[in-house]
C-alpha cells in the first residue's frame, strides 16, 4: 500500500435514540485492496455504510462521532450525491437498473451526454439531443473495462440476473474519478458461475487501483478474494487483519463469539424429546416469499421440544413458516402430526392446531386500532368458533366471556396495560408483542412458532418473553418453533438449532456447539469440513 | 490503458452468449395478438357497428377526418404525463378551461380570424402554463394518485369556471360586448357562437403559406445554427441546411403554374394528401438509407425503410382503383390543423431524445433510481403537467375553432374523458403510450362514435336508444380498455420453484 489510504473511517460510534449501534469503530482501505466487511445482522456494517454514504437516516438522528478521510483529505457527506462526487460507489443488493431501458441507457442514467440545439440556447441544457453514440462508446468502455462484452443496446430487462448486476456495477465504474466501490452482499442473488465471475471481475476493478469495500456473509468468498478484512460484532470492532494471517475458523469465532446464558440447562431438566413422535415435518418444502426463499428444505421438529431456526436475514427462515401458515405460495409437503397441511389453503394450518406470531408485528400481527380484548381474542373467535354468542342466525361476539379472558391472559403475560380496552397501538413493542403471544395462546396451539420474539424489545422484557415461552413448554409440554436473527436467544433456551442458509437447513447444531461452527453455518460451510481442509493443508 | 484492458479482458473468462429465445412466427403473431387484444377488439367493434348503421365507408371516412383533425391535438397532448409515469391526465380539462377563457376575451373584444386566435392563443398559454405548473404541484404531494386526483381537480377547476363566467366577468369585470351577457343579469350567455369572426381560422389556412412560414422557421434555425457552429469552429449544420433546400424547393413549386392550385388550398383532398404522403414517405426512405452509407449502423435496418416506401406506394396504387377512389374522392383534410398534429407527432419522438426527455422516461420508470442517479424527481413531475397542459390548451382552441360555437358552461366538460378514451382504445395503457396508439386510438374511437348512434338506432328501432349508445360508447370504452390492461398486468410469472 503506497500513499494515503482513500478511505479512512476514524473512532466511528453512531447512536440510534440512546441506543449505540456503532462504538468506536475504524475502517481502512487503501487503493487496489478489496477488504471485506463481515459479521452477523445488526453488527453495524449497515449503518458504517450509511455514515460513509452520507444517508438521511444518519444525519436526520443526530449525526454520528469520529472522522472520515478520503485520500488524506478530511472530509463530511453530508448526503449520497456529496459521496459520489468523493468518487464513493455502491452496487446495490437489489439492482437500481430500469428494465425497458437499454444497458447504454442504465449506465448513463442522470448523466446522459448530450448536443446543445438551437432550443438549449434559451432553455439550458435539459433541452440537449442525446449522443447516443457518444453515450454507447462510454457504455462499450465501461464494459471492457470490467471484462465485459455485451451489445450496449440490448435491454436491460431480458437479460440474466448476473448481467444485470455487471451492468450495475459498470455504471459506477463509468461515473468519473471513481475511487471506491462499495458491494453490498453481490454474490447473494448470483448462481455459483456467476458468483465466480464477479468476483473475478472485482479484482479486475482492484488492479486498476480503485478500493472496494466487500460485504458479504460468505466467508470462502472472503477468503478467495479479499486482502483483508474487518470483523464487527454488535457494533464494536473485534479484528483488522490481512486474510492470510486468519483462517475462516478463526473469523467464523470472531464473528459470533458471545457469552450464553441458559435459560433452560440441558442437564437440570430431564428433557425427553420423543424422537418417534414427530410434531412438524417438512419435506422438500420450498416457498416463494420475496426476500425469504425457501428452496426444497427438509427438517423435523419433535413433540415436545423447543426447535430453533437461526441463520442470516434473507436466507429463508422467516419463509417457512408464512409457507406452512398459507401467506405466501408454498410447495411440497408440510406435516403436522402426521398429518399433511393443505397449504393453498389460508388457515389449514390454524386449524391443525399450529399457532403462529408474526415477525412482522405492527402490519400482520396486530390490529393496531383495535383493543387489547379484540386482538387477544380475534383468531379464536375465527378459527374455533369461541367468544361468540348465538342468536337466531346471527354470530355476536360475547364480550362478558371475551372481556374476563382477556383480563386472565394480561395477568398471565404482565401485560402492562390501562386495561382490555386500550388500543394495541399505543402499547409499546415488548407489550405488544405479549398481546401477539397472548392471542396465539388462545388458539390453546399444539405448536406454536413465534418469529423473531424479540425484535424491537428491550432487554427486560426479551427475557420475560423467552422466559414465558420456556414455562410453557415445560409446564404444557407444548411444541415450540423460534424462528430469530438472534443467535444468542436461541441458544439460551432452544434444544436443537437449525442453521438456515441460501434457503436450505446448513446444519442442525446443538446449543452449546462452538461459536465457529455456528458462524461457519450461516456462511454455508461446515466446520468439519473446513477442519478436515485445514488437516489436508 | 488499452494494452492494460486487453490483458484484463483475456484474464477474465467471456461470459456464454446471451441466449434469446428464438420465436416461431406463431408464437410471434400470437403474442402480438395478445398485447394489442384491447385495439384489436375495438377494431372488430368498428367493423360491426359501420356494417350494421348501413352507413357507407366513404361517409364514415370523411367524418372520421374531421374529427381526427379536431381532436388529435387534444388526445396526443395526454402522452407526456403517460410518460413521466403522472398516468392518465384527466386534469386536461384545465387546460381546455383556459382556451375557452382565451377565445372569450379574443371574441369579447371583437377580434377575428387569425388576430382572434393569436389573441386566444397568447392569452391561453400563460395560463396553461400557471394552472399545469399548480397542477404538477399539487400531484407531487399526491404520487400514486394523479389520476383520480386530476378528475377531481377537474370538476373543482369547472366550479371556478363557472363562478368566473356566471357572476363576475359581467357582474365584476366589465364585457364589452353586450350581447355575450345573459338578458336582464350578469353573467355570460350559454353559448358563445364563433360564426363570423374565429369560426376555421386555422381550417382557413392555405399551405401555401404553411409553407411559406416553414421556410422561415427553417431559415431563422439555420441561421442561428450556422453562427454559432462557425463561431465554435464546427462543422456547417448539414442536417437543417439540406431540409432548408427541401423545404424551399418545394415552395419554390408552388409557383409552377400547373401546380399552384393543387398548393393554393386549405382543404387538400384525401386524394392528394396520399400523393404528398407518398412522397414524403419516398424522401424519408432515402434520407435515411443515405445517412446509413455516410455513418453506418449496425441496427440499420434496410427492409424496415423499403417496407415504408412500399406501403406508400402501394397506397398511391389504390387511388387508381375505382371502388377505393370512390370510398375516398370526396374526403379531404384541413391542412393547418393536420400539419400542427404531425407536428406534434414529431415533437413527441423529438422529445423523447432530448435529456429532459430521457430523465423523464427514467421518472417514469421509477423515481427511487430516478432520485439515485441526480435527477430532480418533482421538478421534470411539474414540467410534464407543464407541457400537457399548455398542449391541451391549444388542442382545445384547434377544437373550438373548428366547431364554430361552444356551449360556455359545457364544452371543456368531457374533454379529458374522451381524449382518454380515444387513447386508451388504441392499446394504449396508463403506463405506455405512444404516437401510433394515439392516432389508431383516435380513428378508432371517432369511426365508434359516429355510428354508435344510427347502429343502435337500427338494432334496437329507437333513436334515443342510438343517442345513448354514444355516452355508453365512451364511459364503456375506458372501462373496459382499463379493465383489460389490469388483466395483462396481473398475469404474473411463473413461481420459479427448484423441483
Amino acid at each position: 500500500m503506497d500513499g494515503p489510504p482513500i478511505l479512512s473511517m476514524k473512532g466511528i460510534s453512531k447512536e440510534y435514540f440512546g441506543n449505540r449501534v456503532l462504538k468506536d469503530v475504524d475502517l481502512v482501505v487503501g487503493p487496489g485492496e478489496i477488504h471485506a466487511l463481515v459479521g452477523e445482522n445488526g453488527a453495524g456494517k449497515s449503518t458504517l455504510m450509511n455514515i460513509l454514504f452520507g444517508m438521511p437516516v444518519i444525519h436526520t438522528t443526530g449525526g454520528f462521532e469520529g472522522e472520515v478521510e478520503i485520500a488524506g483529505q478530511a472530509v463530511k457527506i453530508m448526503n449520497p450525491h456529496e459521496a459520489m462526487d468523493h468518487g464513493i460507489g455502491m452496487v446495490h443488493q437489489e439492482f437500481m437498473l430500469i428494465p425497458d431501458f437499454t444497458i447504454a441507457e442504465n449506465i448513463k442514467v442522470g448523466r446522459e451526454i448530450g448536443t446543445p440545439t438551437v432550443f438549449s440556447k434559451i432553455l439550458g441544457p435539459s433541452m440537449d439531443i442525446l449522443d447516443r453514440e457518444a453515450m454507447s462508446r462510454d457504455a462499450k468502455k465501461a464494459l471492457s473495462r470490467i471484462g465485459m462484452n455485451i451489445e450496449d443496446y440490448v435491454k436491460v430487462a431480458g437479460l440474466p440476473i448476473g448481467y444485470k448486476q455487471f451492468v450495475e456495477i459498470a455504471r459506477e465504474i463509468d461515473k468519473t474519478g471513481i475511487k471506491l466501490l462499495v458491494f453490498d452482499e453481490p454474490t447473494a442473488v448470483l448462481a455459483e458461475s456467476e458468483a465466480e465471475r464477479l468476483l473475478e471481475i472485482m479484482k479486475l476493478i482492484a488492479d486498476q487501483g480503485i478500493a472496494i469495500i466487500f460485504i458479504t456473509h460468505r466467508l470462502d468468498e472472503v477468503m478467495a478474494i479479499a486482502d483483508s478484512l474487518t470483523i464487527l460484532r454488535d457494533g464494536e470492532l473485534v479484528e483488522r487483519s490481512s486474510t492470510r494471517d486468519m483462517t475462516v475458523v478463526e473469523i467464523a469465532a470472531k464473528m459470533i463469539g458471545r457469552k450464553v446464558e441458559r435459560l433452560v440447562d440441558l442437564g437440570d431438566t430431564c428433557r425427553v424429546c420423543d424422537q418417534e413422535n414427530v410434531a412438524l415435518e417438512l419435506n422438500n418444502f420450498s416457498v416463494d416469499m420475496p426476500g425469504e426463499q425457501v428452496k426444497g428444505m427438509n427438517a423435523s421438529v419433535y413433540k415436545g421440544e423447543i426447535f430453533g431456526f437461526g441463520g442470516l436475514a434473507g436466507q429463508g427462515k422467516i419463509g417457512i413458516i408464512n409457507g406452512i401458515m398459507g401467506l405466501f405460495p408454498a410447495e411440497g409437503d408440510a406435516l403436522v402430526f402426521g398429518e399433511k397441511l393443505r397449504l393453498e389453503r389460508l388457515g389449514d394450518a390454524l386449524k391443525h392446531d399450529v399457532a403462529f406470531v408474526s415477525e412482522d408485528r405492527r402490519g400482520v400481527g396486530l390490529l393496531l386500532n383495535e383493543s387489547i380484548e379484540r386482538n387477544i381474542v380475534f383468531s379464536a373467535m375465527q378459527v374455533h368458533n369461541q367468544f361468540l354468542r348465538r342468536i337466531g342466525p346471527m354470530k355476536m361476539i360475547n364480550r362478558k366471556k371475551a372481556k374476563k379472558h382477556a383480563i386472565d391472559m394480561i395477568k398471565l403475560l404482565d401485560i402492562r396495560c390501562t386495561g382490555p380496552q386500550q388500543k394495541t397501538g399505543s402499547l409499546s413493542g415488548g407489550n405488544q408483542q405479549k398481546v401477539c403471544l397472548a392471542r396465539a395462546l388462545t388458539l390453546n396451539p399444539k405448536i406454536l412458532v413465534v418469529a423473531e420474539p424479540t425484535r424491537g424489545i428491550d432487554i427486560g422484557a426479551k427475557k420475560l418473553v423467552l422466559e414465558h415461552l420456556v414455562k410453557m413448554n415445560v409446564d404444557e409440554g407444548m411444541t415450540i418453533v423460534i424462528i430469530s436473527s438472534e443467535l444468542v436467544e436461541l441458544r439460551s433456551i432452544c434444544d436443537r438449532i437449525a442453521i438456515v442458509s441460501e434457503g436450505k437447513v446448513e446444519e442442525i447444531l446443538p446449543p452449546d456447539a462452538s461459536d465457529a461452527a455456528f458462524g461457519l453455518a450461516m456462511s454455508g460451510m461446515s466446520l468439519a469440513g473446513v477442519e478436515g481442509e485445514v488437516k489436508d493443508e | 490503458m488499452k494494452n492494460n484492458n486487453d490483458m484484463n479482458q483475456s484474464v477474465v473468462s467471456q461470459p456464454d452468449v446471451i441466449v434469446m429465445q428464438p420465436e416461431t412466427p406463431m408464437q410471434k403473431t400470437l403474442s402480438w395478438i395478445f398485447e394489442n387484444k384491447v385495439m384489436l377488439m375495438f377494431v372488430a367493434l368498428c367493423v360491426g357497428a359501420v356494417a350494421v348503421s348501413g352507413n357507407t365507408v366513404g361517409f364514415v371516412l370523411g367524418n372520421v377526418l374531421v374529427r381526427f383533425g379536431r381532436n388529435g391535438f387534444t388526445v396526443l397532448s395526454l402522452l407526456i404525463p403517460v410518460l413521466a409515469g403522472m398516468g392518465l391526465n384527466f386534469s386536461i380539462v384545465i387546460g381546455a378551461i383556459a382556451a375557452q377563457t382565451g377565445l372569450f376575451f379574443a371574441v369579447d373584444w371583437g377580434l377575428t380570424g387569425m388576430t382572434g386566435m393569436l389573441v386566444a392563443f397568447l392569452i391561453t398559454t400563460p395560463l396553461t402554463m400557471l394552472f399545469g405548473f399548480g397542477v404538477g404541484r399539487l400531484f407531487n404531494k399526491m404520487k400514486g394518485a394523479e389520476m383520480i386526483a386530476g378528475l377531481i381537480l377537474g370538476f373543482f377547476a369547472d366550479g371556478l369556471y363557472q363562478l368566473f363566467f356566471l357572476y363576475i366577468l359581467g357582474g365584476l369585470l366589465p364585457v364589452r360586448t353586450n350581447n355575450l351577457i345573459i338578458p336582464g343579469g350578469i353573467g355570460i350567455k350559454n353559448t358563445i357562437d364563433l360564426t363570423g369572426n374565429m369560426k376555421y381560422a386555422l381550417d382557413l389556412v392555405k399551405l401555401v403559406d404553411l409553407l411559406l412560414v416553414l421556410v422561415a422557421l427553417l431559415a431563422v434555425i439555420a441561421v442561428i445554427q450556422t453562427v454559432v457552429r462557425l463561431k465554435n469552429k464546427q462543422s456547417l449544420p448539414l442536417k437543417t441546411l439540406i431540409l432548408l433546400v427541401l423545404v424551399a424547393l418545394v415552395y419554390g413549386l408552388t409557383f409552377v403554374p400547373g401546380l399552384s392550385d393543387y398548393f393554393r388550398t386549405d382543404r387538400l383532398p384525401l386524394v392528394n394528401a396520399i400523393e404528398m404522403g407518398m412522397a414524403m414517405a419516398i424522401v424519408y426512405a432515402l434520407w435515411k438509407i443515405i445517412a446509413n452509407r455516410v455513418n453506418p449502423d449496425k441496427r440499420f435496418k434496410l427492409g424496415r425503410y423499403l417496407i415504408i416506401v412500399a406501403v406508400a406506394v402501394g397506397l398511391f396504387a389504390l387511388t387508381y382503383v375505382p371502388f377505393f377512389y370512390d370510398v375516398i374522392k370526396s374526403s379531404s383534410i384541413a391542412v393547418l390543423p393536420f400539419a400542427l398534429i404531425a407536428g406534434l407527432c414529431v415533437f413527441n419522438q423529438v422529445f423523447l431524445s432530448t435529456r429532459l426527455g430521457q430523465n423523464m422516461r427514467t421518472v417514469g420508470q421509477s423515481q427511487v433510481i430516478a432520485n439515485a442517479s441526480g435527477i430532480h424527481v418533482d421538478r421534470v413531475r411539474v414540467i410534464a403537467m407543464i407541457m400537457s397542459t399548455v398542449l391541451a390548451g391549444w388542442g382545445q382552441l384547434i377544437y373550438l375553432q373548428n366547431l364554430g360555437t361552444f356551449a360556455t358552461y359545457g364544452a371543456h366538460l368531457q374533454v379529458g374523458q374522451f381524449a382518454i378514451a380515444a387513447l386508451l382504445v388504441g392499446g394504449a395503457s396508463v403506463q405506455k403510450a405512444t404516437n401510433k396508439q394515439a392516432i389508431t386510438g383516435i380513428i378508432l374511437f371517432h369511426t365508434l362514435f359516429i355510428v354508435a348512434p344510427e347502429a343502435g338506432a337500427k338494432l334496437f328501432n329507437n333513436a334515443m336508444i342510438g343517442e345513448y349508445f354514444r355516452v355508453f360508447v365512451s364511459y364503456g370504452v375506458i372501462a373496459l380498455s382499463l379493465a383489460m390492461h389490469a388483466w395483462q398486468r396481473k398475469k404474473k410469472p411463473e413461481l420459479e420453484l427448484p423441483k
